[in-house]
């Protein structure tokens, strides 16, 4: 029998989700971390029991947490992210030049080879990687290293490297997106990069298709085409079919194209959701109404779902890492809202309904599909 | 031996309860305080000082004697009632946040 387990991050700690394939009753695990800011947490494809958790508060700063035993209990490894060399100066929010500073960690990508490799994305903007475990952290330094480094500046969350995908077809590449640089890819390892924006479009910058400067807000992709990728930047909804080579706008009919999340049907790969959002100030869904979007064509023809939704008076924010999929045959989609709910299709997005309502703000969500 | 306390979040990171005693070689100052704390305790580290400047965090302050210590040079030797386990060294946390 198959089993879900959702990872819940919060700004208030840490919680497990689990049920069966049903996936109609669910058992609520945690506080863990109590009144820690829990960003990400993400689960090895090669073990399922070792998971990985960014814990931090502005008290005591940032702690990595690990588990070997699924989420029951948890161990704190290294916390030490130290920059390679001079780190050297971005951009402030006034374009004056700004030290690195290391403040958190924003997501961990376990390797999909390996249990004891962990990549984390991080503010300010780099990417580390651990080969023990979480034991010891080494900065890839190749991508502040780009050149175009000293010229990134922070988006209003702060300078972060909030998404890292590895592509399942080639172990050299990875992509990363940062607010508010953009995307890079790397096709050796992490020795260099290459910003990856060309079809991007952003007013808030001078020049609107720069190499760099774009606010990209997620990207996810589906594993059996790690060529396409979809992205929902700070305004538009793109897609690339050439590893981010170039991109074009899919946004269509999507009543707003400004949104944090974005993923992909674990089974259709042209099959996407997106959460649209009122911005630039409001943050929350666009008539007080809680839709999620799907395309089932990989981008400009939408459909709204709110079967179990609320459709009045929502006032919630879906963030860029609180949605995600599970792998059973009837795909389960799952996001969390600053409001604490976390919501739950098991039917690919036709029929929603919240597995618990009162958590603290959610952060960030994974699902284990665990056999 | 000395007396610590610490911040509640530290003392559960820590796993330990109520103050933690740490002998000290040498001169009881903050830095050999937070030196043996940190040896003892290293989940702590990076948790009270950075790991690299080991300068203070911001939010948190030290105390002792009912004065304020946060801003003495951290090799100033402690108040004598520290060093004679009259009075702990206190790690305190902001009240700040929501």
């Amino acid at each position: 029998m198959s089993k879900v387990r959702l990872l819940v991050g919060t700004r208030k700690g840490a919680f497990v989700l689990t049920s069966d394939g049903k996936r109609e009753q669910w058992n609520v695990s945690g506080p863990f971390f109590g009144g820690w800011e829990i960003y990400h947490m993400k689960g090895s494809p090669v073990d399922p029991s070792r998971i990985y958790a960014s814990q931090s508060t502005g008290w005591f700063g940032q702690l990595i947490q690990r588990s070997d035993d699924g989420g029951k209990t948890w161990q704190p490894v290294d916390n030490k992210f130290v920059y390679e060399g001079n780190a050297g100066t971005h951009q402030w929010y006034d374009g004056t030049p700004h030290p690195w500073e290391f403040k958190r960690v924003w997501h961990l990508e376990p390797s999909l080879s390996d249990p004891d490799t962990v990549y984390a994305g991080v503010e300010d903007a780099a990417l580390f990687q651990s080969k023990d475990g979480g034991k010891s952290w080494q900065e890839l330094a190749g991508l502040r290293g780009h050149g175009s480094g000293p010229h990134w500046q922070p988006g209003g969350g702060g300078m972060c490297l909030h998404t890292i995908l590895l592509d399942p077809e080639n172990p050299d590449r990875i992509f990363i997106a940062i607010s508010s640089a953009g995307a890079f890819r790397t096709d050796n390892g992490g020795a260099t990069w290459q910003p990856i924006n060309r079809g991007l479009k952003s007013a808030h910058i001078p020049d609107n298709t720069a190499e760099v400067g774009h606010c990209v807000h997620h990207i996810a992709m589906h594993r059996s085409r790690p060529e396409v990728l979809f992205m929902q930047k700070h305004w538009d909804v793109m897609r690339s079919d050439d590893a981010g080579d170039s991109w074009q706008e899919v946004s269509g009919n999507l009543p707003t194209d400004f949104g944090f999340a974005i993923d992909v049907h674990a089974h259709q790969p042209e099959t996407i959701y997106v959460v649209p959002i009122k911005s630039d100030s409001e943050h929350y869904p666009p008539d007080a109404k809680l839709r999620v979007y799907r395309s089932r064509t990989g981008g400009n023809d939408w459909e709204p779902l709110t079967k179990g939704l609320p459709q009045s008076d929502c006032y919630v924010n879906v963030l860029r890492d609180a949605m995600a999929v599970d792998a059973l045959d009837s795909c389960g989609i799952y996001f969390g809202t600053t409001g604490g709910q976390v919501y739950a299709s098991s039917d690919a997005g036709d029929n929603w309904a919240p597995i618990v309502r009162d958590l603290p703000a959610v952060l960030s969500i994974e699902v284990q599909t665990l056999s | 031996m000395i007396r610590v306390l610490l911040p509640a979040h530290l003392r559960t990171l820590a796993q330990v309860e109520g103050e933690v005693r740490l002998h000290i070689e040498g001169p009881v100052t903050q830095r050999s305080v937070l030196d043996a704390l940190e040896a003892a305790y290293p989940m702590l580290r990076g948790t009270i000082r950075d790991h690299v400047t080991h300068q203070r965090r911001p939010f948190l302050r030290f105390f002792a004697c009912a004065e304020d210590l946060s801003h003495e040079p951290p090799d100033a030797p402690l108040p004598e009632a520290v060093l004679t386990e009259a009075e702990p060294f206190l790690v305190i946390g902001a009240v700040a946040g929501g």
